[in-house]
């Protein structure tokens, strides 16, 4: 037995998430004493400088990138559990840093759920199944009566490939797989329409990634999901996405579709992370140089933050940071050599 | 009697040789049998990938070889030979020396191989002077070079800096440069850019497999990524539950996998311009070491068994 959905008339055209140029900093100062002693400044970490994509419905929109980039600042800023330094988030029409009442603020968060890299970490170990499943509907008291709840509980993780009678064992007597199903079954709880997955199969070996994946495509099938798909993995990436933003310390430096980026990636980092993939099947691929590793983000170079490792840098791309804007081929890229034509 | 040494061209003496390895860890609910049977060899000059699972015994394998397996795991039956001679039998003493000389390691957290109060100039020295007749000056003019050989940028001032000064990525360069300074014939890489972000990967491998090719030495390099095999290795293992699945170059197997489980591995795996709607699911999971199912341990969970596949 399903709950009532709840949901307000969508409207039909308008993205169900958009996020506009979200900045999100982090102080990494020195304690106050040394710093005056030091005479050092306060120093900021910038996580997220200025983020701004859209997701539509039932559309599952990729972020990749190197370690730190922002990616799960991104997807925490986006759930609630950082505040951004500024920029907005709009959920279905309503921009979440506007909302007037803590009982809106619970309509609009039952909508969206997060499932996050750890399955072992973000289960209470020494709760039963059921009831972590069943928390979260207790907390929007979407149903009241413990016959009901139990039904519901059976119902989510029999959805999710494990058995209503899983409910009764401990966290600790599962494999990660069956950990991240639980931890997929507890964010289905109350119909949400939206998940932010944040790297679901990384701590994942790959027999088992492929079971995850395909069990949150069918559910996206069955559901109408619409997901906020976070992974290093430019494969899996390929294999989930519609779209997909490319990032580099804090900002998007190309977003499009999933195919045409694989296929014509236009920014220099793009093509550089399209060429760490592994040649699996050996079929000889073309090999592009790679070179250098993420800066220091305490620290950015000044202008395109992505020059000092750029075979096509040149003065202006070392003084002027270049804005994401529409390309010939019709995505977004922020590079000066695109918008030059000098490729 | 010894058994047959498979894939390697006949009348050689591989570099390294496992023969029928077994090893048992004893428990108060009885004996747990972590690898059983897994015999391969390794050429001079050649990378072997190890691939499997978590748990599926890469890295036990690799400790076993160099003589490091904690206590109570122990080696129950099979032999390690180096260069013919065995050496899992050797005196801890003994078995030092050949894993400074002969044989070196790369793990993958690079800190857990250098030392934090030393620079890694003198760590690298040390290890120098330890193995080789020179003197310090020498030593340090060889450091140097190492490290300019891994690719470490301005080394004549990097030498001087200590391992928090670096990046994830040259500190793996500098692990590897301390691995090799013994001019090893045999280095054992387990998960060696596992830890990396995908563009440094991507340059350690291209440096291992560069490096390996200048030097001749070998490489057993484990992992539990198909990509970094297909991209390195000459020939490679599968492993599941303790067993080798299947072993042979790495063209065959990545392309024309013969083994149940590692048809169904390679199908997991997204791969780029394939297009595939839905991935090859294995269902289940690999079984614990209290309980491998008799006959092929793969059975319950593949499609293809058939009665003998149980007993
Ligand atoms: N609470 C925090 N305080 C200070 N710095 C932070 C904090 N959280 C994240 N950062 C920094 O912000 C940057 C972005 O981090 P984030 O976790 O979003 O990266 P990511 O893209 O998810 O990386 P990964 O692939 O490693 O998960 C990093 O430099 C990180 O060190
Ligand atoms: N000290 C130990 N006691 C009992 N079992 C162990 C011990 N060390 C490893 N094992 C078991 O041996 C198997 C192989 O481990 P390992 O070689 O570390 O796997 P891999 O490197 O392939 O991930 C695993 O099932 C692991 O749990
Ligand atoms: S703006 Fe300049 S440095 Fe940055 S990616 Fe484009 S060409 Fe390279
Ligand atoms: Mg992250
Ligand atoms: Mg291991």
């Amino acid at each position: 037995m399903n709950m009532p959905a709840q949901t307000p008339a969508p409207v039909p055209d308008a993205p169900l998430l958009l996020v506009e140029d979200l900045k999100c900093r982090f102080e990494v100062s020195k304690p106050f004493l040394n710093r005056v002693i030091e005479r050092e400044p306060r120093r900021w970490l910038k996580a997220v400088d200025g983020v701004s994509f859209t997701i539509d419905r039932g559309e599952t929109f990729a972020l990749v990138g190197e370690s730190g980039c922002g990616k799960s600042t991104v997807a925490r800023l986006i759930v609630g559990l950082y505040e951004a330094s500024d920029g907005r988030i709009v959920f279905d029409g309503r921009d979440l840093g506007q909302l007037q009442s803590e009982a809106e603020r619970q309509r609009i968060r039952r909508r969206f759920q997060m499932i996050f890299q750890d399955p072992f970490a973000s289960l209470n170990p020494r709760w039963r199944v059921e009831r972590i499943i069943a928390e979260p509907i207790r907390v929007f008291g979407l149903l009241n009566d413990d016959a009901a709840i139990r039904a519901r509980v059976g119902e989510l993780l029999t959805q999710v490939g494990l058995s209503p009678a899983d409910g009764r064992k401990f966290p600790h007597e599962f494999s990660g797989g069956q950990r991240q199903r639980i931890c997929i079954a507890r964010a289905l709880a109350n119909n949400p329409e939206f998940l932010v997955c944040d790297e679901p199969t990384s701590a994942l070996d790959v027999s088992v990634q492929a079971q995850i994946l395909n069990l949150m495509q069918d559910l996206q099938d069955e559901l109408g999901l619409t997901y906020l798909f976070i992974s290093h993995d430019l494969a899996v990436v390929r294999h989930m996405a519609d779209r997909v933003g490319v990032m580099y310390l804090g900002r998007l430096v190309e977003v499009a579709d999933s195919r045409t980026l694989f296929e014509n990636p236009q920014h220099p980092y793009t093509r550089m992370l399209l060429a760490t993939i592994p040649d699996i099947k050996m079929e000889g691929k073309r090999h592009e140089i790679v070179r250098g590793e993420v800066p220091n983000p305490i620290t950015p170079p000044p202008g395109c933050t992505f020059h000092p490792r750029c075979p096509l840098v040149n003065d202006r791309c070392r003084s002027e940071a270049p804005h994401l804007l529409p390309t010939a081929r019709g995505h977004l890229a922020a590079c000066h050599a695109i918008e030059e034509g000098r490729q | 009697m010894k058994p047959p040494a498979h894939n390697q061209p006949a009348g050689n003496t591989p570099l390294l040789s496992v023969r029928n390895l077994r090893i048992e860890f004893p428990t108060r609910r009885g004996t747990l049998v972590a690898i059983d049977d897994v015999s391969f060899d390794i050429a001079r000059g050649e990378v072997l990938g190890m691939v499997g699972e978590s748990g599926a015994g890469k890295s036990l394998t690799g400790a076993a070889i160099i003589g490091l397996l904690e206590p109570p795991g122990r080696i129950a039956a099979g032999e390690v030979l180096l260069d013919g001679e065995p050496i899992h039998t050797l005196p801890a003493e003994r078995m030092r020396k050949i894993r400074g000389r002969r044989i070196s390691m790369i793990f993958q957290d690079p800190l857990t191989s250098l030392n934090p109060l030393y620079t890694v100039g003198r760590q690298i020295t040390e290890t120098i002077l330890t193995h080789r007749d020179i003197g310090e000056a020498a030593a340090r003019k060889r450091a140097i070079e190492l490290l300019a050989e891994v690719g470490i940028p301005a080394p004549d001032q990097r030498v001087d800096h200590y391992p928090h000064q670096f990046s994830g990525g040259m500190r793996q360069r500098v692990v590897i440069a301390l691995a090799l300074c013994a001019e090893p014939e045999l280095i054992i890489a387990d998960e060696p850019t596992t830890a990396l972000d995908v563009s440094v990967q991507a340059q350690i491998i291209d440096l291992l497999k560069r490096l390996c090719r200048d030097h001749h030495t070998a490489v057993m390099l484990v992992t539990h990524d198909m990509g970094v095999i297909a991209e390195a290795a000459d020939r490679v293992a599968v492993m599941y539950a303790g067993r080798l699945a299947e072993i042979g170059p790495v063209r065959a197997v990545v392309q024309q996998p013969q083994h149940p489980y590692t048809r169904g591995l390679m199908g997991s795996i997204p791969v780029l311009g394939a297009d595939v709607h839905r991935l090859v699911q294995i269902d289940g999971a690999m079984p614990r070491l209290n309980a491998i199912p008799p006959g092929c341990a793969f059975n319950p969970r593949c499609t293809e068994a058939f009665a003998r596949c149980r007993s």
